[in-house]
């Protein structure tokens, strides 16, 4: 027996996976293509949704993890190594060591001074990859190809591709949600309603809090690493702070604490952009004014909508 | 030679840190009196550079251009706080995220449409065109230093107005618990739009006073904007003389920063590595500053909240 808040989850999985069976979609794949940016950022989205939604902890300088992700991919490929298997775990420890360091300076302090050291040390990623003259600078590198897997070229084709970024989302999802089911994800939650309530029953929160944002870091890496693949192109324009603002955004967008939102944000806001744009070169007129209208008359986001037409309660 | 580098590099550090105080005065205000997180702040200074532009062109001077600007960038301030802003103050702060850079979206866009994508000039005004000596072999224009002198006689009337006035006393209440304001008969809403539609003057002005020197352009107060945070956040919400004296720190720790780190650091390192890390290391500087300040003071240098 499926329960009622599992339908969501189980629709959007289904439609990202029978969508490449529906057609060819010509020789470019275009669709298919815009639906793994899709998917890549909403790993992205979802592992912000990790802190942001569960933990309160509203991090202004995310894309970090994206840029250091794909310049995994981008350095590691400049030196001749093409190979998943090196650079992913690359990837993923860089990012980890990242979120490490900054989340012990930045879990200090509180609500937007948090907010703050986050958004300098996003900063201070984005202006050391515009310094890596190497690597292109300021206009970035484009890579030689995608990453080969074990030593083949299977990630090459838009539909091998495509599958590939959906079984990262699956697994990223999967892990995240027993995550904020899990104790550990108790006492975070526990964090955000009530942190002087959780330090008194004797959690030291600090640990919590940290564990969760490495692993909201380490998760986006993921993602940024698969966004390197899929552009071929690595640029300090992956971490700039709109970027950042942008992530937030599309958690936000899809409704806060629910990992389904972060995926439907995520959606929304890329397939809002890239139709908006194919009608209009000033799409962003129009989208600014969604964007003000959904935080006054929709509160909660898309998810917000969805449980107040399904009757589902508290989906958290 | 390098003396004379040092002492226009001071100044053109001081230009930009009176350029950030005139933006973050509003910011810190806005934030510290209503817990209203503006992202659009950046915006009302493009705002003010824009309407500069477009009133100097029409009525062919500059100060007539900047008479007609400064109201309507008041009026455009007391506009979006009466229609979208006072909506958000009950929300949190995520909210006012989001709905602010839905605004910064919407107007960056709006400005490209109405006045084109090109970057606009404005010419500096006949009286305060050209350069100055100030001391032998230091030629600085005069323009810049008209900003400067500006901006901190807006700071200091900005210093009496807060300590001295009574609704420079309202605000500074305000910004230490404005319940409590509100609860002892002050028209709290009343003081808000006050703050609000000041705030969005100055930032307006500092826009305006730059137009000259910088090409008015749609996202040109973004970048601005995220400097703009890292002062108030620096000198402590809420605070003005924290603003001020965060602004100038800012301003010279990063004009001095780009222009001699890497010649400082070739006293340590060989110079191709020097120029290298000094390229790397001098944008980060005020965001290390930042990082820095907050490690050991968690709310600011001169936080108003109590």
């Amino acid at each position: 027996m499926i329960m009622r808040r599992e339908i969501l989850p189980l629709s959007i999985f289904l439609a990202f996976a029978v969508l490449p069976l529906l057609g060819n979609f010509g020789s470019d794949a275009f669709i298919l293509s815009i639906v793994t940016r899709v998917m890549i950022f909403a790993i992205a989205a979802v592992s912000l949704d990790l802190i942001l939604g569960y933990g309160a902890l509203v991090s202004f300088g995310h894309a970090a993890f994206l840029g250091i992700g794909a310049y995994a991919v981008g350095i590691l490929s400049a030196h001749g190594i093409r190979e998943a298997a090196i650079q992913i775990p690359a990837a993923l420890i860089v990012s980890a060591l990242f979120a490490l360091l900054t989340g012990a300076i930045s879990l200090r302090t509180k609500g937007i001074y948090f907010i703050m050291i986050t958004l300098a040390f996003g900063q201070m990623a984005y202006f050391f990859a515009v310094s890596l003259a190497a690597y292109g600078g300021d206009d970035g590198m484009t890579l030689p190809g995608r990453s080969l897997f074990f030593g083949y070229d299977i990630a090459q084709s838009e539909r091998a591709f495509y599958f590939l970024v959906f079984a990262c989302l699956i697994a990223v999802y999967a892990a995240c949600r027993m995550i904020v089911t899990s104790r550990f994800g108790r006492v975070i939650r526990g964090a955000r309603e009530n942190p002087q309530r959780m330090e008194a029953i004797g959690f030291s929160l600090f640990a919590y809090q940290l564990t969760i944002y490495v692993i909201a870091g380490t998760l986006c890496g993921l993602a940024g690493f698969l966004l390197a693949n899929q552009t071929q192109f690595v640029s300090p324009a992956y971490m700039t702070w709109q970027r950042s603002g942008e992530l937030i955004v599309m958690v936000l967008l899809g409704g806060l604490g629910s990992l389904n939102g972060a995926i439907l944000g995520a959606a929304a806001f890329l397939l809002l952009e890239e139709g908006l744009s194919h009608f209009t070169e000033y799409w962003k007129l129009y989208f600014g004014p969604f964007l003000v209208l959904v935080v006054l008359f929709a509160r909660g986001g898309l998810m917000g909508g969805f449980k107040r037409l399904t009757g589902t309660g508290d989906g958290r | 030679m390098s003396l004379t580098l040092l002492y226009v590099q001071t100044l053109n550090g001081l230009q930009l840190g009176v350029l950030l105080f005139l933006i973050a005065a509003g910011l810190t205000l806005v934030f510290g009196v209503m817990d209203f997180v503006n992202l659009a702040h950046g915006v009302q200074y493009m705002i003010g550079a824009y309407l500069a532009a477009m009133f100097t062109a029409l009525t062919g001077n500059f100060f007539f251009g900047l008479a007609l600007a400064l109201p309507s960038a008041l009026l455009f301030g007391l506009l979006l706080e009466f229609f979208i802003f006072r909506h958000l103050y009950a929300r949190d702060h995520l909210d006012q995220v989001l709905a602010t850079f839905g605004i910064i979206l919407t107007l960056n866009q709006a400005v490209k449409v109405i006045w084109g994508a090109a970057p606009l000039s404005v010419p500096i005004p006949e009286i305060f065109s050209g350069s100055v000596v100030l001391m032998p072999g230091l030629l600085y224009p005069v323009w810049r230093l008209v900003i400067i002198a500006s901006g901190l006689a807006i700071a200091l009337l900005l210093g009496i107005l807060v300590t001295k006035t009574r609704i420079g006393m309202l605000v500074r209440a305000g910004a230490t618990n404005a319940p409590m304001v509100s609860a002892l008969g002050v028209d709290i809403g009343r003081l808000f739009m006050i703050v609000f539609g000041f705030g969005a003057m100055l930032a307006g002005f500092a826009g305006a006073m730059v137009a000259p020197i910088l090409s008015v352009e749609p996202g040109m107060g973004d970048n601005l904007l995220i400097l703009t945070f890292v002062v108030i956040v620096i000198g402590g919400i809420g605070s003005i003389r924290g603003a001020f004296i965060a602004a100038l720190m800012v301003g010279l720790v990063d004009t001095l920063g780009r222009s001699f780190g890497p010649s400082i650091l070739r006293a340590f390192l060989d110079p191709a590595a020097a120029a290298q890390t000094g390229r790397a290391l001098a944008p980060m500087l005020i965001y290390i500053l930042m990082a820095a300040v907050l490690f050991f003071r968690p709310a600011g240098l001169f936080p108003a909240k109590k």
